[in-house]
Parts: C-alpha cells; sequence; structure tokens
C-alpha cells in the first residue's frame, strides 16, 4: 500500500515541481482546456469551453442530458478530437494525440458501461492495465530478456496491491465477468490505476450503483485524490457530485456556463435555471 | 486391428501438421478477425525456403530451421504493412480478398525462385522406423508431434504468462478498453501476424521430409488447416489442436478403409457438417460473424 502511495506520487511530483516555477501559482493547471469547439455533423456538441482543471483535485463535470460533457471527456481522454481549440496535459499540447500515446503521458479512464477483459480474470486485468507502463516489447518478450521477467514478476506484486487498494483481492483468480456489477467498476478503476496515471477521468461512475455501492465509491475516490491522483468525474448523482468534487464545471447546451466550489455552484443562477428551467 | 493402428499413426502425423495450420489461422483470427487465405502460402515458403537452407546451401539443420522461421515471419510482417495496414477502409470481406490475391502473389513468387520443380528433404535423423503391434511409426512422425508439442506449449506459455501476451489478449477480447488501457493495438496486429505466419513456417518445415515440396504445395494445405481450425473453433488455440488430429484421423482412415480418392473430400465434408451442427466449432469461442 504505502509503496503504491510512494509510486503515483513519485511519478506526479517532478513535473510538479518544475511547473509550478513556469507557472503563476495558483494557475498552475494539469489539464487546461482552450476555446474547445466540436460538432457532429449539424449538431453543435461544444462551443468555445475553456477551463483548468488543478492538480490533485476532484474535478466535477455535471450538466442535464445532451450538454456535452461525455463529448468534452472523450476529448480529453482521446476518443475523438476536437474541431477547433487546444487541450494541454502538463503543459503539453495533446489534442492530435492518439489514446495510447496519452495513456503513456497519464491520462487513464474508466467507462459509463464498465468494459472489461471479460474472459480473463480479476488480476489479469489488471496485469493488462500495467503494460503500458512495462518495457516488455515485441523481440524482449520473444527472446524472454532478464528485465523482462523481472518486471513481470513485479507486475504480479503491483497488481496485488492495486486490487487490496479497491477491496478486491480475495478475488484475483475469479472471472472478471462474473463479478457483481458494482465490484466490476471496482476492478475497471484499479486497471485504470494501473497505468500509473496523473489523471483518472471516471465516466458516471455511480450509474449501476446502489446506495451503498455509491457511497463506497466516494470513498475510494477520495482516496485516490488524496494519493495525488487528478480526478476528473463526469456524474449524473448530484449528491456524489457535490460530496467528491473540489470544484464543479456545470455545462449546458454545448457551453459552459458555471465553473466553482460544489457551494458555489448550488447557488449559481445559470445553474438553476438549466436545471430547474426558467430564468431571464 | 494392425492396419488400423498404421492408418491412426498416419492420420496423427498429418493431424499434428494440419492443427500447426489451424493455430496459424486461430491466431490472426483472434487478435485481428481476419481469415488470412495467403496461410498455406506460408506453409509453403517454409518448406521451400528449407529444402534451400538445408539442402543446397547445406547449413546445419537447428539453424536452417530458425532462419527459416524468422524469414516467413519476416514476410509475414511486411505482407502486413504493405497489403493490410495500407487498406483506407478495412471491411472485412475486402481483407478477405487481398489475402486471397496475395496467396496468388505468394505462388507465383515461389513458382519464380523455385520453379516447376518438386524438392524433397531427408528426414530429420536417419533411425530405423519403430514397430508398434505391428504397425510402424516413422521417426519423421516423432519430429513432427514433438515439434508440434513444443511450439503449442510456447505459445499457451506466452499467452498465460507473459504481459505482451495477455496485453494481445486483451485486444481480441475487447479492443476499445485494451485502446484505452494504452495498449498499441496496430503493434499487437502486427505481432499476431508475425506468430501465426512463423507457425506457418513450422508446419513447413516438418512436413517438408514426407512430401513433395513445390510452389503449389501451400493451397490444399492452407484449405485443409482452415477445415481444422473451424472445426475445432476459430480463434481457440486448443480447438485448433483438436480439430487439426480429428481431421488427420478422420481422413486417414476414411482414405484407408474407403478410397484414397476420397481424400480431400473427407475434410470440405466435415467443415459442412460442422458448420451445419455447430457453426462456432467444437470449443466455441466467440460468435462467428457472417458478413
Amino acid at each position: 500500500m504505502n509503496v503504491l502511495i510512494k509510486n503515483i506520487s513519485n511519478s506526479i511530483q517532478p513535473e510538479n515541481d518544475s511547473e509550478s516555477h513556469s507557472v503563476a501559482g495558483e494557475n498552475s493547471s494539469i489539464v487546461r482546456i482552450e476555446a474547445i469547439c466540436k460538432s457532429f455533423g449539424g449538431l453543435q456538441a461544444l462551443w468555445n469551453i475553456s477551463f483548468d482543471v488543478r492538480p490533485y483535485t476532484v474535478q466535477g463535470l455535471i450538466g442535464p442530458n445532451g450538454a456535452g460533457k461525455t463529448t468534452l471527456f472523450n476529448l480529453i481522454a482521446g476518443a475523438y478530437y476536437p474541431d477547433k481549440g487546444r487541450i494541454f496535459f502538463d503543459q503539453i499540447q495533446v489534442q492530435g494525440k492518439r489514446v495510447h500515446d496519452r495513456v503513456k503521458l497519464g491520462i487513464a479512464r474508466t467507462f459509463q458501461n464498465v468494459e472489461l477483459f471479460e474472459s480473463m480474470t480479476v488480476i489479469e486485468n489488471v496485469l493488462v492495465g500495467q503494460y503500458v507502463r512495462t518495457r516488455s516489447g515485441f523481440w524482449s518478450t520473444i527472446f524472454r530478456m532478464p528485465w523482462t521477467i523481472k518486471e513481470e514478476q513485479g507486475a504480479r506484486e503491483e497488481a496485488k496491491k492495486l486490487l487490496n487498494f479497491v477491496g478486491l483481492e480475495q478475488y484475483a483468480e475469479v472471472r472478471s465477468s462474473d463479478l457483481p456489477f458494482g465490484w466490476q467498476r471496482l476492478l475497471e478503476i484499479a486497471r485504470a490505476l494501473a497505468s500509473k496515471p496523473k489523471i483518472l477521468l471516471l465516466d458516471e461512475p455511480a450509474a449501476g450503483l446502489n446506495a451503498v455501492e455509491t457511497k463506497q465509491l466516494g470513498e475510494l475516490i477520495k482516496k485516490i485524490r488524496d494519493q495525488g491522483v487528478t480526478i476528473l468525474i463526469v456524474e449524473h448523482d448530484m449528491s456524489l457530485a457535490m460530496d467528491v468534487s473540489d470544484r464543479i464545471a456545470v455545462l449546458n447546451q454545448g457551453r459552459l456556463i458555471a465553473e466553482g466550489t460544489p457551494r458555489e455552484i448550488q447557488s449559481h443562477d445559470a445553474v438553476m435555471a438549466a436545471y430547474l428551467g426558467g430564468g431571464k | 486391428m494392425q492396419e488400423a493402428l498404421q492408418y491412426v499413426f498416419s492420420g496423427i502425423t498429418n493431424g499434428a501438421i494440419y492443427a500447426a495450420i489451424a493455430v496459424g489461422f486461430s491466431l490472426l483470427y483472434n487478435s485481428t478477425e481476419l481469415i488470412n487465405f495467403a496461410h498455406g502460402e506460408f506453409v509453403m515458403l517454409g518448406a521451400l525456403i528449407l529444402v534451400t537452407l538445408w539442402n543446397i546451401f547445406k547449413l546445419p539443420l537447428p539453424l536452417a530451421f530458425f532462419i527459416t522461421v524468422f524469414t516467413v515471419s519476416g514476410m509475414g510482417l511486411l505482407f502486413e504493412r504493405l497489403a493490410i495496414r495500407t487498406v483506407s477502409k478495412p471491411h472485412p470481406i475486402v481483407l478477405v480478398i487481398i489475402t486471397v490475391g496475395a496467396s496468388i502473389f505468394f505462388r507465383g513468387i515461389g513458382m519464380l525462385l523455385w520453379g516447376k520443380d518438386s524438392y524433397s528433404v531427408p528426414s530429420f535423423s536417419d533411425h530405423a522406423p519403430i514397430t508398434i503391434f505391428g504397425a510402424s511409426l516413422l521417426p519423421q512422425s516423432l519430429w513432427i508431434l514433438v515439434i508440434v508439442g513444443i511450439s503449442v506449449c510456447a505459445l499457451h506459455f506466452f499467452f498465460k504468462k507473459t504481459l505482451t501476451g495477455k496485453a494481445m489478449q486483451a485486444c481480441a477480447i475487447n479492443k476499445r478498453a485494451a485502446r484505452l488501457s494504452g495498449i498499441h493495438s496496430e503493434k499487437m496486429v502486427l505481432l499476431a501476424f508475425f506468430l501465426s505466419t512463423g507457425m506457418g513456417a513450422v508446419a513447413g518445415i516438418i512436413i517438408a521430409p514426407i512430401t513433395m515440396c513445390s510452389y503449389n504445395m501451400g493451397t490444399m494445405l492452407g484449405l485443409k488447416g482452415f477445415c481444422a481450425a473451424m472445426l475445432g473453433g476459430l480463434g481457440s488455440l486448443w480447438g485448433s489442436l483438436i480439430g487439426g488430429f480429428l481431421l488427420g484421423i478422420v481422413e486417414a482412415l476414411g482414405v484407408g478403409f474407403f478410397s484414397s480418392s476420397l481424400k480431400d473430400a473427407i475434410a470440405f465434408l466435415l467443415l459442412l457438417l460442422i458448420l451445419y451442427m455447430r457453426p462456432g466449432g467444437i470449443m466455441r469461442v466467440k460468435e462467428v460473424k457472417r458478413f
């Protein structure tokens, strides 16, 4: 567990130190979204969105149905490319980069409808998540290079620690599709953490969970943040979003209508109007 | 009895070769959902390159073996890079037709390089045949079984124990999730081509001493291997083995007890039967799609 904490925070600290020198104090951001536009055919899904995600925080992303939350999420994860605008991750422009390159930089995600490698066991799923951080290439695997063998042994230890972290250590050898849905989601989070991300993107993690599971998920999210991983969470469940988020961005009809702390958001006029209708 | 045993021995020998070819089909189908109808030509290239290196350049057999495997799988990589990757709209049917075209192309290359003659090589070792209950087992049959056994165990180890193997499996199970876990799916496809054509080369090498090697030997072997893979369940390693041995033994018994002119018909009869009764094969892995 402690090793895990060290590993995750080690991978973040150095970059962040140099960043805080180059960027003025509190403006530092791990993800910066600059004037992003995206349309699908004639539908303008996102229009001129700009905001920053601060490191070591949980950033919520909420909005009514069709507001463009998932689109924005997918733009950051790399499933789509924006029409206009730039996305910075750790001061690096990533809007044109492909998914696996973004994972290497430290962006990991989960899916709304849990996407596991169903016929593999729980621990194998986590091992696959680690693959991107290993040096095992094409030839070194075929020729069984010593570092490959060592890496594979280390990977198993590491995977066990991650399962322990999300509370699935007893089910390491169970087929992942046999887990109950709520646990599958935990496994998906463990797999995402296995790639040692700096930011973890969670796409509606509470979807399909019951109240107890949602509460436990909230605890887990805070625990992950406390280990130094920034989290961006798209969430429908308002109580979870308000509970775990340090800051919240609100989208409505493809536009950013508010950004601030949960308290500010709750009393924001435009947000009230968007959710309850009416307004000016 | 003695006769039947003799047929079974020859069936097992052929079956091991069909199994090796079927494993190549399965490996590739598993990670790319592509059926490579040029696979038989890689078997042919394996056999002819071995003949050249061993008989004409007089290289020691183990060295010739490895050079052959790596040359053929290198050609498999080139094939993927030049003919498969470059397709702008990789619809499955388009890719399958490309592999059919490639098989004609490789056969042409084979004919240009080696001519229309047949070549033969001696058995890997010159022991006398072993007699078991009056039926004789050729030493080459043992070589074939041992080499196929080792290759399949190595593949099994690769998929079960190595991270790269797991990543490749992950890609086959859920490509989207694999990509978003940071797995470079194109690299995995390349690796699948490498392993698949390498297995093809191994099959070609071990069959060389018990058959006449010529530029057109690959077509029928490829189709038999395909039948075996379908029988066992396309995409399954163990299914390919079962399918291969089943096909080999049924074929040998059919030839022995009925007529040798039935040899090739038996494979396709079995294929039709399995497609009617259990389209996913004996060890069904995933639903076979119809496009």
